[in-house]
């Protein structure tokens, strides 16, 4: 199945879960957060979350700015 | 000199002085023009994460000490912003926000229904928010009657450093303020930053004039100075203007 990641299509296994994801990305473990298809999901939810085709996802952390 | 902390929503800041950290060249310019601001409170923006990117930024602010306060800079609706919020809540486990919404990309100027929309939405769910307005006395009201822990009326637009073009309306957003008032946006150089302090304000924001000086840590210790003057000014009390002469010396 097909999720997009930060703008970019990525082929992931049927099942797939957002710790997984993650992980496979190598997300550092503190200063990110995380939005699917346009909702918050808290770290708590990471493991629990399985990605459906065609879902939206966005890595965010904070950078210089303001 | 007695102490005189800024307090946001019962929090003390030593300096009066928040720093933005966009636009500066390399980490290290920042790191030296952070130290010698003697910032304690500085903005980071919440962007996607690139492969490979750390959070550099935090571990820089973490190393001194300095709070990190998230902001919604890019934002264009309330939606966005209060989603950008929640982010940044997660990611830096602060429910500290400097909530921007701005109109468009050429001003750069707050869209006023959109942002007291969503200061309002973010009061609800908890968030501290400091609001960057425009230098309207009106929004500035509503929102603190919304509930904002400080509002924060630009000078001019972001970047220009055309300094602060509507004084009077700074003063009367001052004068009716039940909040802190933190002139945000538009501030070029260091006697700008003690106009703003002279007029009532009890704090400044900038990044662009540090972060974009040929030398940002001396322009840095400058706003810091400024800040300071202008604050020490306020607080003494500034002599009425008169239009005639006042000797200063006796008359015989």
């Amino acid at each position: 199945m097909m999720v997009v990641v930060n703008g970019e299509h990525r082929q992931l296994p049927e099942g797939a879960t957002l710790a997984g994801l993650l992980e496979e990305m190598d997300v550092p473990p503190s200063g990110v957060a995380v939005a699917v298809d346009g909702a918050v999901a808290t770290r708590a939810s990471w493991a629990a979350t399985t990605l459906a085709d065609g879902a939206t996802v966005e890595v965010l952390t904070a950078v210089q700015g303001g | 000199m007695a102490d005189d902390p800024l307090v946001i929503a019962g929090k003390e800041f030593g300096s009066r002085l928040v720093l933005g950290t966009g636009g500066a060249a390399n980490m290290s310019v920042l790191e030296r023009a952070l130290l010698a601001s003697g910032t304690e409170l500085t903005t980071v923006a919440i962007r996607r994460m690139d492969a490979g990117e750390r959070t550099g930024v935090l571990e820089l602010l973490s190393r001194h000490g300095i709070e990190p306060l998230p902001n919604t800079a890019g934002c264009r609706s309330a939606a966005e912003a209060v989603l950008t919020a929640q982010l940044a809540r997660e990611a830096l486990g602060t429910s500290w926000v400097k909530l921007e919404v701005v109109a468009d990309e050429h001003t750069l100027l707050p869209d006023p229904i959109e942002l007291l929309d969503a200061a309002e939405q973010l009061v609800d769910d908890g968030f501290t928010v400091l609001a960057y307005t425009n230098d309207d006395p009106v929004l500035a009201r509503k929102l603190g009657d919304a509930g904002c822990a400080a509002v924060m009326p630009l000078g001019s637009p972001i970047g220009t450093g055309l300094g602060i073009g509507n004084p009077h309306n700074i003063e009367m957003i001052v004068a009716e303020a039940r909040v802190p008032v933190i002139l945000d946006a538009g501030i070029g150089t260091a006697s700008e930053a003690a106009l703003a302090m002279e007029l009532g304000c009890d704090a400044v924001l900038l990044a662009t004039a540090v972060t974009r000086a040929d030398d940002p840590p001396r322009m840095a210790e400058a706003m810091r100075l400024g800040v300071a003057a202008g604050r020490q000014a306020r607080l003494a009390g500034r002599i009425p203007k008169r239009f005639w002469a006042q000797a200063s010396s006796p008359a015989r």
